[in-house]
């Protein structure tokens, strides 16, 4: 068990190119960290470089009280889940779990003893004498958490683990996981793309794009008050609505005709500030007591079952899709013409250049 | 899955299976029934009558010292030419899989040897190790060793063997570094987190991994060792000195043709057909069947 502090980490590859431009995060013993972002945003970067299968170019990467920059993997007491669970074809499950101990020069008993435990809490004892290619993805899933626990790290690092899962499997992993590491108080730096994940998982998110974190924090906070624009859009299914907006004395205004209050505590900002106004889905009501009345003509509506999803257009942006998120099912014909209300609590205001919450 | 094509013409499909056939029967089957007729058959002194003497020529075979040493040379010739080939390749195929500049440049070099003719490939080393004007032999008595193999059995042996395995080393570098390409990057990486060394890596992780590309190089090795490298012999050592490197290709030959013993000669060709189809069952059963990771 270890905190684990990064320290204005950077990757440069030998081409020039930038993948990582100096991240900081300092991860407190025992927690639940999940870097997420799109493809090549560098989440799985940084945590080859935690793990120290990428060389680190810049900056100081300390796992417990040790400097780990020049560390071989080996040596930095880390375990590793990865993508496609990497585990060794040629082996049985029991060998499988036992290399790491073995390498190790651990007396056969105590192997014996740790690969038992682990595969008692993994519910995998019946499966120790087959091969990886025996079992079902789930199956292989649990071996390779198994190989992971056995060897009583420091820190989990978990690269998209869940990726290769059917949905009902992932969601029952992700539990699992979750409890696991919970129970062991293990800290873990996990790696996905998918939101859903992140924000079930994880007791903080790093939200990372083009190799900046744009925002650490509790997945509340970030879905709530989210720093960039960037976070904003991508955290939250279905996405953000962005409208382009003036500052007007006290007021933002869409478009000449919409005019929203400042959301809570933004100060007062200069007159004719370009911003950008975002409204998450879900905070748009149809026909509510909203303080702004937005008027859209709809355009297309995806029935989900519990929720509906409807897409329309305000009158004067056929550009940009505004989208609503309301419970239960409702129908509208395309063409038809809706009220939709907000409360100025659920405003998100970003300065339209730097894309930064204001 | 059987799928039954259906001819219109009663004779098309024959017409279409006829060049195939015809070229078996001509070059494989007829030749190879000649061998086993020719194999029961003893000519006299002159080759004017030859008769039926069933299998004494194979008798004769197995209680002639000569032919029972070719055996031993073959074996030692075959195994020595497999392991020092293969050895070789998959040291350079590790070495290949981790360069990342010039790789290409690199991969076609070690490529070329492969198109050079087995015959060409002998006499080139048979220079470089010609006791008077060889680089190889000078260097070697440089450092003490007198290497004659115009005199010297093993000398001599040791040749073809250099020679043989060298022409053989592309083409099981070529399988080498693709069974190591399909070993995933993150299985290395695991290994490496769960504290193996480099060497251990390759010992209990990638060599595991590979033996389905080894065992099928085996056998095709054996092979070529066993059938492909006559014209290495007869561009060399022509079987000598006293029969040091008369490898059973050779001695079929060299007894045929040279020393017009037609009927030992087929006994041995026999004998060499039934070791390919020993081997090619081996290959069938084993290596086309193999374990899949």
């Amino acid at each position: 068990m270890a905190e684990v502090r990064l320290n204005d980490v950077q990757k440069v590859y030998p081409n020039g190119f930038k993948a990582i431009h100096g991240i900081d995060i300092d991860i407190t013993d025992g927690e639940f960290i999940v870097l997420v972002g799109p493809s090549g945003c560098g989440k799985s970067t940084l945590l080859r470089m935690i793990a120290g299968l990428e060389t680190v170019s810049d900056g100081e990467i300390h796992i417990g009280e040790r400097m780990v920059n020049q560390l071989e993997p080996a040596d930095r007491d880390i375990a590793m889940v990865f993508q496609n669970y990497a585990l060794y074809p040629h082996m049985s499950c029991y060998d499988n779990m036992a290399y790491g101990l073995r390498n190790k020069g651990m007396p056969k008993d105590e192997i014996e003893k740790r690969v038992r435990e682990a595969a008692e809490i993994l519910e995998l004892a019946q499966l120790l004498d087959r091969r990886p290619r025996q079992l079902s993805g789930g199956q292989r899933q649990r071996i390779a958490m198994g190989r992971a626990i056995v060897r009583e790290p420091s820190v989990f690092l978990f690269d998209e683990p869940l990726s290769n899962l059917d949905a009902k499997l992932r969601v029952q992993m992700r539990v699992e996981i979750r409890k696991l590491q919970r129970n062991l108080g293990t800290t873990s730096v996990y790696v996905t793309h998918d939101q859903v994940e992140a924000m079930t998982m994880a007791d903080r998110l790093v939200v990372m794009n083009e190799g900046v974190a744009e925002q650490i924090g509790t997945p509340i906070e970030v879905y709530e008050r989210p720093a960039t624009m960037f976070v904003a859009g991508f955290i939250g299914s279905p996405a953000m609505n962005f409208m382009d907006a003036k500052v007007e004395g006290e007021e933002v205004v869409v478009g000449g005709k919409l005019h929203f209050p400042m959301p809570n505590g933004t100060g007062a900002l200069e007159a004719g500030r370009e911003v950008s106004l975002g409204i998450r889905p879900e905070h748009l009501d149809l026909g509510g007591n909203g303080d702004v009345g937005l008027p859209i003509k709809v355009e297309l509506v995806e029935h989900l079952g519990a929720d509906t999803l409807v897409y329309g257009y305000l009158p004067w942006d056929t550009q940009n899709l505004v989208t609503l998120r309301m419970q239960g099912s409702q129908e509208f014909p395309a063409g038809h013409e809706i009220t939709l209300t907000v409360s100025h609590d659920h405003l998100h205001l970003f300065d339209k250049q730097s894309g930064k919450r204001i | 899955m059987h799928k039954k094509v259906i001819f219109r013409h009663r004779w098309l499909p024959y017409a279409l299976l006829f060049p195939q056939l015809a070229i078996t029967i001509v070059f494989f089957i007829w030749p190879a029934s000649q061998a086993l007729y020719q194999s029961v058959l003893l000519e006299d002194a002159f080759g004017l009558s030859s008769k039926f003497v069933a299998l004494e020529n194979f008798i004769a075979l197995f209680e002639d010292p000569h032919y029972l040493g070719s055996f031993k040379v073959t074996i030692v010739f075959s195994v020595a030419v497999a392991f020092l080939s293969m050895g070789f390749s998959l040291l350079l195929a590790v070495m290949a899989d981790r360069v990342i500049k010039g790789s290409m440049a690199y991969k076609t070099l070690l490529i070329w040897p492969y198109a050079i003719a087995p015959a060409v490939s002998g006499v080139l080393w048979f220079f470089m190790f010609n006791p008077t004007v060889g680089i190889n032999a000078w260097l070697l008595r440089q450092m003490g060793y007198d290497w004659n193999h115009y005199l010297d059995g093993g000398d001599a042996l040791l040749l073809i063997i250099i020679a043989s395995a060298w022409q053989q080393i592309s083409y099981n570098f070529l399988f080498f570094l693709a069974g190591l390409q399909a070993i995933p990057r993150s299985l290395i990486e695991a290994a490496a987190i769960d504290g193996a060394s480099p060497m251990k890596r390759f010992w209990t992780i990638i060599f595991p991994l590979l033996s389905p590309t080894t065992f099928f190089l085996l056998v095709v090795n054996i092979v070529y060792a066993f059938f492909g490298t006559f014209g290495v012999v007869h561009a060399t050592t022509d079987g000598g000195p006293y029969g040091a490197t008369s490898i059973l290709v050779y001695k079929v030959f060299n007894d045929g043709f040279v020393g017009l013993d037609l009927g030992g000669s087929a006994a041995q060709s026999v004998i060499l057909m039934a070791i390919v189809i020993g081997l090619t069952v081996v290959q069938f059963r084993y290596v086309e069947r193999q374990v899949e990771y």
